[in-house]
């Protein structure tokens, strides 16, 4: 059968990992499962396996970052390949190198993968089709278009609280609009199968024509957090946004910041994500942020875990370099 | 054959009536009989029977009974550590690995369903050494099948079978434990 999902190798599996989008349920599910097997390495003393020794990880972030860097940093390290970090400012790029002559000096440093972060979208799918056939390329965000490994996180930290996607209403709250880990998040909470998610934000931060993807838009919080199992609040990006979106960070606050006034809409149990950085007081008030029913900084542990699962899984069957 | 008392009995020429006739219930019971001796200077609580995931586990279940050890049953799945990943890739069904927390300084009763080429045990042993640093490791296995590819050797074990190549045996279970012999072409 012709093979028309790049992120795919001729025999389905994982080669490349770079949006939710196009994958099927088995294939998260693959990666969840794997994830848990990886969650309790960190407990043992040596907190590494050695599933990925020999393979070299290069981090190649156009974008800053510091939880995604990091924890993908961490997993390489706890799969026991060898990882190198480049910052884009202070690489020949910045000296006028292309993007094609670096990725290709790279690779003559016979690296096994890419992980990239770009601010234009589809950045890790152009590079995903210039590296020779043993590379994989993990998309670490590009631009506006998806952030596949923290929406996988996300879904391991509800699988891990709710078990079952089935019956569950999520809410995602804030700038949908220029949001990847938003557009990541709604593929993988419909492929997995779960009853309802709603978006909520003002009209100028939500996108066109989302209803197609199959969520329902909410303009009022608490209308949006009534009944809810899980929300997911999503930060203001005000690097993204050009022109007048939001009349004040104050009035945001006022409608759609998280308080616990509007958190008691939600079913009791409900709990509430962040994928960080967080504004307090901005999207979500401190006392839930650090509060009984968010999960914030299991949602880090956790994307380390989902990490090494990717990174596992995209190296597995790699032809030999 | 009908299996009687074994010690350690070695079948030179494999049939399926052979493995048919092997009472597993007998040779756990030699098993166990076996690694009491070679635990009776130990403490209790110092020993841990661990087995690899999954038909290791199921013959560590029996063992962990009959010698009444007080310590939680631990279990391995080698799937991190075998020397075949870029050959073959990921289990489809890695399970995780669940060890009692503290094995430093214990005594391990590593438990395997069939020794074969000593490729598992050798990545058990890695496992269990992430860990910590056991006092000792004692190896156990239902079958040997005496052609190793490692210097690996079974402490204890059920029974020692010489199957030709094209021949596998295979535990199924847990209940009941059951040998097949697989005959490839």
């Amino acid at each position: 059968m012709l093979n028309k999902n790049i992120q795919l190798n001729e025999q389905g599996n994982l080669k490349h990992f770079l949006a939710i989008e196009g994958l099927k349920r088995q294939h998260l599910t693959q990666i969840l499962d794997t994830a848990e097997s990886f969650a309790n390495v960190s407990e043992k003393a040596v907190k590494s396996v050695p599933i990925l020794r020999g393979k070299t990880i290069i981090n190649l972030f156009f974008e800053a970052s510091t939880r995604t860097r990091t924890t993908f940093e961490l997993a390489a390290k706890r799969l026991s390949a060898d990882v190198l970090n480049i910052n884009i400012n202070t690489s020949a790029t910045s000296k006028g190198e292309s993007l094609m002559d670096m990725l290709h000096n790279l690779e003559a440093m016979h690296c096994d993968m890419f992980v990239v972060r770009h601010n234009q979208s589809g950045a890790a799918h152009f590079i995903s089709q210039h590296v020779s056939p043993h590379v994989s390329v993990i998309n670490a965000g590009d631009g506006c278009h998806e952030h596949p490994s923290q929406a996988m996180l996300d879904m391991f930290t509800i699988r891990r609280h709710k078990q079952q996607f089935g019956h569950l209403k999520v809410a995602i709250v804030g700038d949908i609009l220029h949001s990847r880990v938003a557009r990541s998040q709604i593929h993988a909470l419909t492929t997995l199968g779960v009853n309802e998610v709603r978006v909520v934000a003002p009209k100028t931060l939500i996108p066109r024509g989302i209803q197609s993807f199959g969520v329902h838009v909410y303009h009022d919080m608490k209308k949006a957090l009534t009944d809810v199992d899980v929300v997911i609040m999503l930060r203001l990006q005000n690097e993204r946004m050009q022109g007048a979106l939001l009349p004040s960070k104050e009035e945001y606050y006022q409608l759609y910041g998280l308080t616990e006034e509007k958190l008691s809409f939600a079913k009791n149990d409900a709990i509430v994500m962040h994928p960080g950085p967080i504004n307090r007081g901005v999207e979500i008030a401190s006392s839930i942020a650090d509060g009984p029913q968010s999960v914030i900084l299991e949602q880090v542990s956790n994307g380390i875990a989902i990490r090494m699962a990717v990174m596992a899984l995209t190296l597995d069957r790699a032809p030999k370099n | 054959m009908k299996t009687k008392k074994l010690d350690t009995v070695t079948l030179d020429i494999v049939t399926t009536d052979n493995i048919n006739a092997i009472n597993i219930s007998d040779l756990l019971q030699t098993m166990a009989g076996q690694i009491s001796k070679k635990i009776a200077s130990f403490e209790l609580d110092e020993v841990i029977i661990v087995g690899t995931h999954t038909g290791g586990y199921w013959i560590a279940e029996k063992l962990h009974q009959q010698l009444q050890i007080v310590n939680p049953l631990g279990s391995l799945s080698i799937s991190f550590y075998r020397d075949d990943f870029t050959h073959i890739g990921l289990h489809p069904e890695v399970k995780p690995s669940e060890l009692p927390a503290d094995i430093e300084g214990k005594h391990i009763v590593l438990v395997d369903d069939v020794l074969y080429t000593g490729r598992t045990v050798r990545a058990a042993l890695n496992e269990i050494f992430d860990y910590g640093r056991p006092a000792s490791v004692i190896f156990c296995a239902l079958i040997d099948r005496c052609e190793h590819e490692l210097p690996i050797c079974t402490d204890v074990c059920g029974l020692s079978l010489k199957l030709s190549k094209q021949q596998q045996i295979k535990l199924s279970g847990p209940e009941p434990l059951e040998l097949t012999l697989v005959e490839s072409p």
